[in-house]
């Protein structure tokens, strides 16, 4: 292709084009698309379609699906759908801000530690060792045993457990990008070293970041299931799907579909990311393409 | 004649595990502005250490330098990396031999220059890019405002050096240094570039640190010209003494293995000169191209021989200097 003949606006939406091509000729990373939008949708949108997921009606426990209540009703009598739907909501803010928290924190720390190396890296790493090699689970059970069970404490405890990859792959990242060319350019052009960790190798991480992205999202959404499911998140009556499955289990036999939606919910929502982010790691980073 | 940089007895040592590398051994030059300087030798004969430890690009550990290197009066050689991140790309600015992973992919063409303007100049965003265009516009690229919106990847590899050397000269530095700048280009593309370097010098007043082992291009561009070898400077003269009246042995062998030279002497076979660039690990007293020297005598084993003036702007570091071998 003459790139250089091709005025620049041309160029640049052939690359989009060609991006959304490449991914679209993978039907398995529609899948998780479609899995992911749904996911989104149902957390978004679905607490504003259905009725109030707190409300009890106690002649109505186990109610099987009707025009009133789409799937029925839980040991409580609240509505299923509107409860799985506030779950949903629980898990996307889980998922989300976990990663976000995660990156905001890691992706400096893993930037400056590659591209100064020195003295920081080999703390950085070694610490970073620390954090890995201690079992998720008990550390969270830790934390919420200190600080309580909550939300906002999943939340943090997940970005913790995140915190070491994120770490990892930023300074993997800056440690291939500092000995490019363009960036001992930016040295030479007089370019001080937050600079070129912000807008030299932060861009430039950026596809493996994305990647990195969706599969911090899913281990947020198990992480915060896994933890209100013991106990130690959303607590009652609130509505998270690790929640529902705890209180499902003593109808297992009774009511069974009270267990099946959530698990189902949390099985095809971490699918529909790691889909995704398989889609996106091989559309956007050039190293696992070949 | 004013000088705008001058080098003094410049050294550089490496430490590595194997003991130290001297890579660089009392370099002295000076620039004046408008002139462009070649730096001119083989692969690891201390071009780029001496081009680098200018503007103190170095790598962190494991470096001495020793000599002084004065922009405009100031030694750089005491300064911090602060104040030296403000002087480079404003007062020295360099041009690398790879156009094509010089720029930073992310970003357009134009963002870039405007990035070095900003950084160095108190422009607003708006009256960047129009200089930006300008700089553009004046390196040679056609339709320069909307090239501003490509990114790298969009260009070819002559534009990208191009816009290497609109972004080295967007304020005005008083020193170039500009690494193989060609290279890495087609011959074709070559000489466009060489031109675009060579008018800014002389429209700018910038002085032009020009590194090549390409004797085809000093002899295109350069004023003046420094021969390595092995880390020292062997042979320092006007381009036209040089080629005309080449006196090192070592420069001699270079000219006598350009392709142009061999054709016009009716060679079939392009000269070579036996033998490798010593290994930079120690510095004996004596002279480092004697074992690949054809007139190499017991003196030049024993004894090293320092840059000595022949004639007016001609220095060489030789026993047995000129065309006929000399009996000692």
């Amino acid at each position: 292709m003459s790139v250089v003949a091709a005025p620049m606006p041309v160029a640049s939406v052939r690359r989009g084009v060609r991006l959304r091509r490449r991914f679209l000729r993978r039907p398995m990373a529609i899948v998780g698309l479609v899995l992911v939008v749904l996911f989104l949708a149902l957390a978004i949108i679905g607490p504003f379609l259905t009725p109030d997921p707190l409300a009890q009606e106690l002649t109505q426990t186990f109610a099987s699906p009707s025009a009133h209540h789409l799937l029925g009703t839980d040991d409580l009598g609240r509505d299923e759908l509107a409860r799985l739907a506030s779950g949903a909501r629980v898990s996307l803010v889980a998922g989300v801000l976990s990663t976000a928290l995660a990156m905001v924190v890691g992706v400096p720390i893993g930037l400056a530690s590659g591209y100064f190396k020195g003295w920081l890296d080999p703390v950085v790493m070694r610490l970073n060792d620390t954090v890995l090699a201690f079992p998720f689970l008990i550390f969270a059970v830790g934390f919420a045993a200190i600080f309580g069970a909550s939300l906002r404490n999943v939340v943090i405890a997940l970005s913790i457990g995140l915190l070491p990859t994120i770490v990892r792959v930023s300074r993997g990242e800056a440690l291939v990008l500092r000995e490019l060319d363009f960036v001992g350019g930016a040295v030479a052009d007089g370019a001080r070293p937050a600079g070129i960790m912000f807008r030299y190798l932060l861009p430039n991480s950026f596809n493996a970041l994305i990647v990195q992205a969706t599969v911090g999202i899913p281990t947020g959404i198990i992480g915060e299931a896994v933890l209100s499911f013991l106990g130690l998140g959303v607590q009652p009556p609130g509505a998270s799907w690790g929640l529902m499955l705890t209180s499902a289990q003593q109808f297992l036999s009774q009511a069974p579909q009270l267990a099946i939606y959530p698990g189902a919910l949390i099985a095809l929502a971490t699918l529909g990311f790691n889909l995704l982010g398989d889609g996106l790691r091989d559309v956007l980073d050039p190293r696992e393409r070949r | 004649m004013t000088t705008v940089l001058e080098v003094e007895h410049l050294g550089v040592t490496f430490t590595t595990e194997h003991g130290p590398v001297l890579a660089v051994k009392d370099m002295s030059f000076a620039l004046a502005p408008g002139e462009i300087l070649a730096l001119v030798g083989e692969s690891g004969c201390g071009k780029t250490v001496t081009a680098m430890s200018i503007p103190g690009l170095l790598p962190a550990g494991g470096v001495a330098r020793h000599g002084t290197v004065r922009l405009a009066g100031r030694d750089l050689t005491t300064l911090a990396e602060r104040e030296l991140e403000s002087l480079r790309g404003k007062d020295i600015s360099m041009v690398f031999q790879e156009p094509m992973t010089s720029l930073n992919p992310a970003y357009t063409v134009g963002k870039q220059i405007v990035e070095v303007i900003r950084r160095h100049q108190t422009l607003n965003r708006g009256q960047a890019l129009d200089r930006a265009v300008e700089l553009l516009t004046l390196v040679g690229i056609p339709d320069a405002r909307r090239r501003c919106a490509s990114f790298p990847h969009q260009l070819s590899g002559g534009m990208r050096q191009r816009v290497m050397i609109a972004m080295a000269v967007a304020c005005d530095p008083k020193v170039l240094i500009a690494d193989e700048p060609t290279t890495a280009l087609d011959v074709t593309i070559q000489a466009g570039v060489l031109e675009v370097i060579r008018t800014l010098c002389r429209t700018m007043d910038t002085a032009v640190l020009l590194i090549t082992h390409d004797l085809g291009v000093v002899a295109e561009v350069a004023d003046r010209v420094v021969v390595m070898y092995a880390g020292r400077p062997v042979e320092q003269a006007s381009v036209g003494s040089l080629f005309a009246e080449p006196q090192h042995p070592y420069t001699m062998g270079l000219m006598g293995a350009l392709p142009a030279n061999a054709l016009r002497s009716g060679e079939r076979r392009l000269a070579e000169i036996p033998g490798l660039v010593p290994a930079p690990v120690d510095d004996p007293d004596e002279c480092q191209f004697a074992p690949r020297c054809p007139r190499a005598t017991e003196r030049c084993r024993t004894e090293r021989p320092l840059l000595r003036a022949l004639g007016t702007d001609h220095h060489v570091a030789c026993h047995h200097p000129g065309r006929e071998v000399t009996s000692d």
